[in-house]
C-alpha cells in the first residue's frame, strides 16, 4: 500500500476540522509521540492531531480516507509492543484528551466512557459508588481506549476474565469516516457476528474507538490478599493447579521471585512486608462477607501449607493491600530501572503447563548467557518474561536476545500456548503470531482486516499486516 | 527486656459514627481493625526483638476495648507478640485520652511494669496523638513521640529517630521509656497463618477493673473522664484551597490572620 505524504493542503484540511491549537507539527510533536513505553518502533508521526469528538475523529477518517493518509490512534503510549507507533507516519490521533466519563447507568449497570478516560480514572469513579470494573492491569496511567485495543488482562482475570468481556457496547469510526455503534447496553446478543469483539484487541487497526460502555459489577465487600513464601519456585507454581482445582476461585494468582521484589523496593524506595523466601505466590480473594472471604482464603492456606509453603501471610486491611498491590503494579517499571534495555515476552500458556515453562525460562538464562527475571499472572498462565540487556554490547545483546526469545517462543508453542496474553501484537510480536498461528489463520485475520479497512489506512503495519521475516 | 506495645481496634472505615449525645464511638456492627498505626507500633518493638537477638524480649500486647477488640490481639500475635492483654470491663466504656492513659498505666502495674512501652502516635477514630505522652506521664517514664525509626537498642537504652516540623532528630533514651511512633518508614510485617493456627495455646489474659491496683470506679470510664463531648460531627468537605509559600512561622502568621478574620479565633 503506498500512502500520500501528507502535504500543507492536508495540514490546512485538519486545521479547519479541529482549529490551530489541536494539529501539532514539526517541533510541536513531542518524542513520546514517537514510541510506545518499551516497543522496538520509533518513528515520527507528520502531524498529530486531537479531537475531542467523534464527529472530528470521523472528519478526520474522511480527510485522511480520501487522500490514503495513515492513521494511528494513540491513547497514553503506555503500551508495550509498538502498537501506537505511527510506523508509517501520516496522521496520529491522539485520543487522550476525549477523556470525559458520559454516563454511569445504574439500572443497566453500564459505565459510559470516551476512550481517553484513564483506568484509575474508572477504578476511582466505580469503587466510590460502590462498582467495580474488574479489569485490572498494571498500568493504571493507561487510557481505556488502549485496554480496550490490546485486550488487556491484569491480575485479575483468574476471577472475573479480561477487558472483552466487560465491553458491551462500542461507538467506532471506520476507516471511511462512518461512525457504527457496536453492541450496547445489552446484557444478551446473538444478532450476527460479535464486531464488537473483533474490535475489541483489534489495535486500531479496524477502527477508532470513540466511546465504550462498560459492564460493571457490584464492588466485592471484602478482600483478603496472602503473600505465601516458598523456597523454591517449581514447588510454588506446582501447586497453582491444585489451587484452581480447590473451587475457591481466587480474585488473583500472581508469583514472584526475590530479584523481581528486590528490584521493586529500590524503585519505590520502600520494603515489601516480606523478601526473606527466594519465591513468592501472591493471591487474592473477594466476596460479599467475611464469612465467605476468610473460608475460602483458609481453605487454600492450609493446601499451601500442607505442600510445602513456609508460611502463610495475610492481608485483609487496605494499609496492608496497598503496600503488597503497589509493589506489584511497580514490578515492569522497576525491572526497567534495574537495566539498560529490556525486551518482552507476554505469552500465555494454559494454566497446568505454567511449572514447565517457568522451569525452562530458568534453563535460559545459563544457556544464553542473559540475565532474565519474571513475574506474572500463575493463575491464568499469563507470563511475564523479561530479557535484560545489563552491559552487554549491541550486537551481543541482539544476538542473544533473539536467540532467547526464539526459544521462549519455541516453548510456548510447544505447550500449546499463544503468542500475546494481554500486551497485544503490535508491531514488535508479528513474526512470532504468524509462525504461532499459521497461514491459514493470518489470512482470515488480513481478510477481516481489508473487509473493515480495505485502503489499509488504520493504524497501517501492525498485527498481521507488517512487513517482517 | 519487656515491651509493652499498647495498640486499639479502630472502626474498618474511614467513616466514623458517633453518638452526638455522649460524643462516643459507636462500635457495633461497622467492622473493626487494628488502628493503622499501630501496625507500626507493633512492628517497632519485633525489630527491638530481632536487634536484641540472643537476649530473652517478651513482646506484650495490651489493648483497651470490648470483648471484640481481642480482633487487634489476635493481629498483633499473628506479626510476632508473645502475650496478649486486653483490658475490658464495662467501667472502662467511654474513656477520654486522660482514663484510657490511667487505665492502661494501671494495667501496666498489674502486669509488673516494663521495660519499653510503645504506642503509635495516633489513633485513625481519636486522632488525639495523647494518649502515649500521657500514659508516659502517669508510668513516670521519659518519653520521646514521633518516632520514625530505632537506630539501635541496647540492654540500657534505646537511640531513636523523630520527625519535628522541621527536622530529623536522633535522641538516645535510657530506659525504662516510653516511645510513640509515627507510621511510615518501615513496611510493617503481614500476619501469619501459622500463629493463627496456633492461636489456641496462646497466652491471653483479660484485665477488669477489679483487678486493678485502683480500684475506684470514677477513676475510669466516662465517670474519669473529665473531657465534656459538646458535639461531634462530621466536618464539612470543601474543595476550597488557598496555597501559601513561606516559612512555618510566616504560615503560621498567615494562617492565625485567616483565622483571626474569620472570628474563629
Amino acid at each position: 500500500m503506498a500512502y500520500n505524504r501528507m502535504d500543507s493542503n492536508d495540514i490546512d484540511a485538519l486545521v479547519g476540522i479541529l482549529g490551530r491549537d489541536r494539529v501539532k507539527t514539526g517541533s510541536l510533536i513531542h518524542d513520546d509521540f514517537c514510541h510506545d513505553e518499551l516497543g522496538g518502533a520509533h518513528r515520527a508521526p507528520e502531524v498529530v492531531v486531537e479531537p475531542l469528538t467523534t464527529e472530528e475523529v470521523s472528519k478526520v477518517m474522511k480527510h485522511a480516507w480520501k487522500r490514503d493518509i495513515p492513521v494511528t490512534p494513540r491513547g497514553q503510549g503506555t503500551g508495550l509492543v509498538g502498537g501506537c507507533v505511527p510506523v508509517h507516519g501520516g496522521i496520529l490521533m491522539d485520543m487522550s484528551h476525549m477523556n470525559k466519563v458520559l454516563e454511569l447507568d445504574e439500572e443497566n449497570l453500564v459505565l459510559t466512557v470516551e476512550p481517553g478516560v484513564l483506568l484509575m480514572e474508572i477504578a476511582d469513579l466505580t469503587t466510590s459508588r460502590g462498582y467495580m470494573y474488574p479489569p485490572d492491569p498494571g498500568e493504571k496511567s493507561a487510557t481505556i481506549g488502549g485496554n480496550i485495543s490490546t485486550n488487556a488482562g491484569g491480575m485479575r482475570a483468574v476471577k472475573y476474565g479480561v477487558t472483552r468481556d466487560y465491553v458491551r457496547g462500542l461507538e467506532v469510526v471506520l476507516a471511511d469516516g462512518t461512525v457504527l455503534e457496536l453492541g450496547g447496553k445489552v446484557v444478551k446478543n446473538s444478532s450476527g457476528y460479535s464486531l464488537k469483539d473483533i474490535v475489541v484487541g483489534s489495535e486500531g487497526t479496524l477502527a477508532v474507538v470513540t466511546k465504550a460502555m462498560l459492564k460493571l459489577i457490584p464492588l466485592p465487600k471484602k478482600v483478603v490478599s496472602l503473600l505465601v513464601p516458598f523456597e523454591s519456585l517449581k514447588t510454588a507454581i506446582g501447586l497453582v493447579p491444585s489451587i484452581i482445582k480447590s473451587k475457591t476461585t481466587p480474585t488473583a494468582v500472581e508469583f514472584m521471585e526475590r530479584p523481581v521484589i528486590k528490584a521493586a523496593e529500590d524503585y519505590l524506595g520502600k520494603e515489601f512486608p516480606d523478601s526473606s523466601a527466594p519465591c513468592y505466590l501472591l493471591l487474592s480473594f473477594d466476596g460479599a462477607g467475611k464469612s465467605e472471604v476468610d473460608g475460602a482464603y483458609q481453605e487454600v492456606a492450609e493446601l499451601c501449607l500442607e505442600n510445602g509453603a513456609l508460611d502463610v501471610f495475610i492481608s485483609s486491611t487496605e494499609e496492608r493491600q496497598e503496600i503488597i498491590w503497589k509493589a506489584r503494579g511497580a514490578f515492569l517499571e522497576a525491572i526497567k530501572a534495574s537495566t539498560s534495555g529490556i525486551d518482552e515476552c507476554d505469552v500465555v500458556v494454559p494454566r497446568d503447563k505454567v511449572a514447565d515453562f517457568i522451569c525452562h525460562i530458568h534453563g535460559l538464562e545459563g544457556k544464553h548467557g542473559i540475565r532474565i527475571q519474571s513475574f506474572g499472572h500463575a493463575g491464568d498462565g499469563n507470563l511475564h518474561v523479561y530479557v535484560l540487556k545489563d552491559k552487554l554490547s549491541e550486537e551481543e545483546w541482539a544476538k542473544r536476545k533473539n536467540a532467547a526469545m526464539a526459544d521462549l517462543y519455541e516453548k510456548a508453542k510447544e505447550l500449546r500456548g499463544q503468542v500475546s496474553g494481554e500486551h497485544g501484537i503490535g508491531y514488535d510480536k508479528q513474526a512470532q503470531l504468524c509462525e504461532s498461528i499459521g497461514d491459514r489463520t493470518v489470512g482470515l485475520m488480513r481478510g477481516i482486516k481489508a473487509v473493515f479497512d480495505p485502503k489499509g489506512i488504520l493504524n497501517p503495519g501492525k498485527v498481521v499486516c507488517g512487513k517482517f521475516e | 527486656m519487656k515491651i509493652c506495645v499498647c495498640i486499639k481496634q479502630v472502626p474498618g472505615s474511614s467513616k466514623v459514627d458517633i453518638d452526638e449525645r455522649t460524643g462516643v464511638l459507636k462500635r457495633s456492627g461497622a467492622e473493626a481493625k487494628l488502628n493503622p498505626y499501630d501496625l507500626y507500633t507493633v512492628e517497632t518493638a519485633l525489630r527491638i526483638k530481632e536487634m536484641l537477638k540472643g537476649t530473652t524480649v517478651t513482646v506484650t500486647a495490651l489493648s483497651m476495648g470490648p470483648p471484640q477488640a481481642k480482633e487487634a490481639l489476635e493481629e498483633a500475635y499473628m506479626m510476632g507478640a508473645d502475650v496478649m492483654v486486653l483490658m475490658s470491663d464495662r467501667r472502662f466504656a467511654g474513656s477520654d485520652c486522660l482514663a484510657t492513659s490511667y487505665a492502661l498505666s494501671q494495667g501496666i502495674e498489674y502486669l509488673g511494669g516494663f521495660d519499653l512501652v510503645i504506642t503509635g502516635k495516633q489513633t485513625t477514630d481519636g486522632d488525639t496523638a495523647q494518649v502515649g505522652p500521657e500514659l508516659a506521664e502517669m508510668l513516670g517514664m521519659p518519653s520521646v513521640a514521633n518516632v520514625a525509626k530505632v537506630l539501635s537498642a541496647g540492654k540500657d537504652s534505646l537511640t531513636v529517630e523523630y520527625d519535628m516540623p522541621e527536622s530529623v532528630n536522633v535522641a538516645k533514651i535510657a530506659l525504662p521509656c516510653l516511645i510513640s511512633v509515627d507510621k511510615g518508614r518501615y513496611s510493617p510485617r503481614l500476619p501469619s497463618y501459622r500463629r493463627k493456627r496456633d492461636m489456641a495455646d496462646a497466652p491471653f489474659l483479660t484485665l477488669t477493673a477489679d483487678m486493678l491496683h485502683d480500684k475506684d470506679a470514677s477513676h475510669y470510664g466516662l465517670d474519669g473522664s473529665p473531657t465534656q463531648v459538646e458535639r461531634i460531627f462530621p466536618p464539612e468537605a470543601s474543595n476550597d484551597r488557598t496555597l501559601f509559600k513561606g516559612s512555618a512561622e510566616e504560615a503560621a502568621d498567615f494562617i492565625y490572620k485567616g483565622l483571626s478574620a474569620e472570628k474563629l479565633v
